[in-house]
């Protein structure tokens, strides 16, 4: 292991200049200290105008994806010292438009979550006076694992049908609408499926689940995609067959 | 242009959710605003990981979830505030429920509790070790279905507007195009949360730089009790990330260099094999931080490269519990420091982890300036008077919050249109941010190099133990970084997304911050909770049954007064554990 390790980042400052750079920097490399820590060592000690998000410093807030050599990675869990001897190239998260170095524009996600109404939807609302829901340890788990997403934005980095179709709705938005259907306290579904099929991006998706291997919290969005059309298929079938049950 | 609203929240964590959810639910008609310096799942309610304490067991009950806070906290909480707190805990961990949070359940589907520390019943719900995490998403993802919360994403505040004694809105840049706007509205709320950066080792994220303190502060509000820092007992060494409390509620044991539970040594009681509420690892937080510094003077702890640790042991536990109970700890532990919990000792130490003290406010939430309100942790209501205890802050953000945007909106439907003149003010303050701005390029002070001189000031001054020379020092200290940070230097000139610029604005608001926590520690001649002065080493009830108020004067230095505490039922006593 080598004291100090180089990192190549990717600089894009849009009121100096029209394409991206690469700037090198080099920082210490105790075994202790992830990405971020190089990142923060040169924003403190190198460089001030370097600009990139974070926050928690504890792989929870979601704050400081990037694509370190190649792969989208959370920074504050990725340590500098698996990549030795360097150099070690960070990135903005692909598929997004980037606002300046590493910092990308994600609004369009913030509406896409919107759209697929990530709450409680119910037909008439259980008064507080009731009381709470009966939850089972097993019907927590029918959904539990997809409410662990943490919003990082990995998985459309990943995605490659993403990455060719930015209408397509996206691996966090599918998973966090499953994470409601599948929650017994929850009446939604029917609502959330006019907006998950509307679109063909969903059966774009392939089995690859580059998604499900870039995700830091194990949400398995993948699963949650296939589930959504093995049901969807089920539905279509059931209408030809029983369309009054639809009703 | 110049954005107009009812209500303006700063802050999109726990607090500032439930406030604007709180006031689209009794007024659709109302225009809220969020303005948030990150995107509000990004906030730091998203650490939280022990729990939420809300009395729902039937052998528990209010009285004794209040009599827990309330000596818990050495009898400095105002007790009406505490009464109100823990009546309407219950109902807002039920309301998030009903919001979808996936709290941890019994195995015939009813809502689980567990133990926590300082807690004499099992009150603390909780979403396995993620539960703020679950509750902030919880309350974003249902805040999404109101229409009338507009979000300003990635704006930092800057300033107040205050104008004929009433705060009339905020100056906030837009952090991607660099743009400086005045947002009006008839009322503030600010839940910005804590201020932990203002120390070198904290589990604090980045963003915590007390903001809302310091905003508060320079329009005139004053900071209460802000000399109680609160020490978790159990943080990693080197990250300071937080290994909850939890852990030993499940079970685990606190150990010294020689493998032996050394809180037996300081009246907290006998080690038991099973946790024992209100004993040993369940005591409170602070005497059990202090515990850590009286062993490091004896000798008995274990010196690593990142300073002196003890050991957490739950390996007695097993792998299934620790699982299914804390997913997180293990996941943290296996990340960041090697270590497995299951086979293996976790390394901690004490770290600055909350600020019981923030803006002075009332039960609903009112600061004593007309039109500014504050919730959770930047306020100091104050339900945790010199010690918080573990899964108070939670439900305090959900009960706080909720009251301080009904009392806003209450306040905000009586208001008129903001007056002319503020936006007079709004371009003073344009002009002013432009100067500082410029004047930056030719500064000598790095921004780094001054904020890890105010983060030692506060770790040698205002750390576990304090005495007044080195605290009279630091105060003098804090003075001089205030005058170099006037010759701040930046690198960054432009205008898209300049970290630089909120790094410097926010190295501003802690010293100011620094400033009243060490004045305010200066100040309180006695000991008592998280507050520990090796020269009045006592509780004085007779003189320091108070709360401390500090206020800015015009030439930027700290003034203290102090205000009376409110006792209802609950007279000052011993604080007792493990008896």
């Amino acid at each position: 292991m080598t004291d100090t390790i180089r990192l190549q980042v990717a600089r894009y400052r849009p009121e100096q200049e029209n394409e991206v750079t690469f700037q090198e920097y080099e920082v210490p490399c105790p075994r202790e200290w992830v990405v971020l820590d190089g990142l923060n060592y040169i924003k403190d000690e190198l460089d001030g105008t370097l600009s990139y998000r974070w926050s928690c410093r504890m792989g929870i807030c979601g704050s400081c994806g990037m694509t370190v050599n190649g792969e989208p990675k959370l920074t504050c869990a990725t340590f500098l010292s698996d990549y030795g001897p360097g150099p070690i190239r960070v990135e903005p998260l692909r598929n997004f438009p980037v606002i300046r170095d590493l910092v990308i524009e994600m609004g369009d996600f913030m509406r896409k979550l919107t759209r697929v109404k990530p709450w409680i939807i119910r037909d008439t609302e259980k008064p507080l006076s009731d009381g709470a829901y009966r939850q089972t340890p097993d019907e927590l788990d029918e959904y539990k694992q997809y409410s662990m997403c943490i919003n990082c934005m990995l998985c459309y980095a990943a995605c490659p049908v993403y990455g060719l179709d930015p209408k397509f709705i996206g691996p966090a938005a599918i998973a966090l609408a499953q994470r409601y259907n599948l929650d017994n306290r929850d009446e939604g579904d029917r609502d959330r499926d006019a907006v998950l099929s509307e679109h063909e991006g969903i059966w774009g998706c392939t089995f690859v689940g580059e998604c499900t291997q870039v995700c830091p919290k194990n949400v398995d969005p993948a699963g949650a995609i296939q589930r959504y059309k093995l049901n969807a298929a089920l539905d279509t079938l059931k209408s030809f067959l029983m369309p009054w049950a639809k009703q | 242009m110049t954005a107009s609203h009812d209500v303006i929240l700063v802050g999109g964590g726990g607090a500032g959710l439930r406030a604007a959810i709180a006031i689209a639910e009794s007024d659709p008609r109302m225009s809220v605003a969020v303005i948030s310096k990150v995107y509000p799942m990004r906030s730091h309610t998203v650490s939280a990981e022990g729990g939420s304490a809300g009395v729902i067991a039937e052998d528990d009950s209010l009285d004794e979830h209040a009599y827990d806070t309330i000596s818990g906290g050495d009898w400095l909480c105002d007790q009406d505030a505490v009464e109100a707190f823990v009546r309407e805990a219950p109902q807002e961990l039920l309301r998030l429920e009903h919001w979808g949070c996936p709290w941890s359940r019994e195995s015939d589907g009813r809502i689980a509790v567990r133990p926590f520390g300082g807690m004499k019943k099992r009150r603390t719900w909780f979403a396995a070790d993620k539960t703020g995490f679950h509750m902030l998403h919880t309350l974003f993802q249902t805040s999404l279905k109101f229409g009338s919360i507009v979000r300003y994403d990635e704006w930092f505040v800057t300033s107040l507007l205050v104008d004929d004694g009433r705060v009339q809105g905020v100056i906030a840049i837009e952090l991607m195009s660099g743009r400086v706007e005045a947002i009006t509205a008839r009322a503030v709320i600010l839940c910005t949360g804590g201020c932990g950066r203002v120390f070198p080792f904290t589990t604090n994220a980045s963003i915590k730089n007390g903001d809302g303190m310091a905003l508060a502060y320079r329009a005139g509000a004053p900071l209460k009790d802000m000399e109680f820092v609160q020490y978790h007992p159990t943080g990693l060494p080197f990250t300071g990330i937080l290994i909850t409390e939890a852990a030993r509620a499940e079970g685990g044991w606190l150990i010294n260099r020689d493998g032996y539970r050394y809180l037996q040594d300081y009246n907290l009681g006998k080690p038991e094999p099973r946790p024992v509420l209100r004993s040993m690892e369940l005591g409170p937080r602070d005497r059990l931080s202090q515990a850590f510094v009286k062993e490091v003077e004896k000798g008995r702890t274990v010196a690593t490269k990142y300073g002196q640790v003890v050991h957490l042991d739950l390996r007695h536990l097993g792998a299934k519990v620790i699982d299914s109970r804390l997913p997180f700890v293990r996941e943290l532990c296996l990340k960041y420091q090697n270590v497995d919990p299951v086979s293996e000792l976790i390394p901690v130490r004490p770290v600055v982890h909350y600020m019981m003290g923030g803006v002075h406010t009332d039960i609903h939430g009112a600061t004593p300036i007309a039109g500014l309100y504050a919730a959770g942790e930047v306020a100091c209501v104050s339900i945790n008077g010199a010690n918080r205890l573990g899964s108070n802050s939670l439900p305090e953000l959900l009960v706080f919050g909720a009251r301080a945007g009904l009392a806003a909106a209450e306040y905000a439907s009586r208001q008129g249109n903001p007056a002319p003149t503020v936006l007079a003010l709004a371009r003073d303050e344009r002009i002013r941010l432009a100067n500082e701005m410029l004047h930056r390029k030719r500064g000598r002070e790095r921004i780094a190099t001054l904020r890890q001189e105010m983060q030692q000031t506060m770790e040698d001054s205002a750390g576990i133990y304090r005495t007044g020379a080195t605290l009279a020092n630091a105060a003098a200290t804090l003075r001089q970084l205030q005058e170099r940070c006037a010759d701040l230097a930046l690198d960054d000139q432009s205008r898209t997304f300049n970290t630089e610029r909120v790094a410097a604005l926010e190295l501003s608001f802690m010293l100011d911050v620094a400033e009243a926590i060490v004045n305010s520690a200066l100040a309180r001649q006695e000991s008592r909770g998280a507050h520990q002065r090796t020269d009045f080493p006592d509780r004085d009830d007779e003189r320091f049954l108070a709360h401390t108020l500090a206020s800015r004067n015009s030439d930027g230095s700290c003034r203290i007064e102090y205000g009376p505490v409110t006792i209802t039922r609950w007279p000052p006593a011993e604080r007792v554990y493990g008896r």
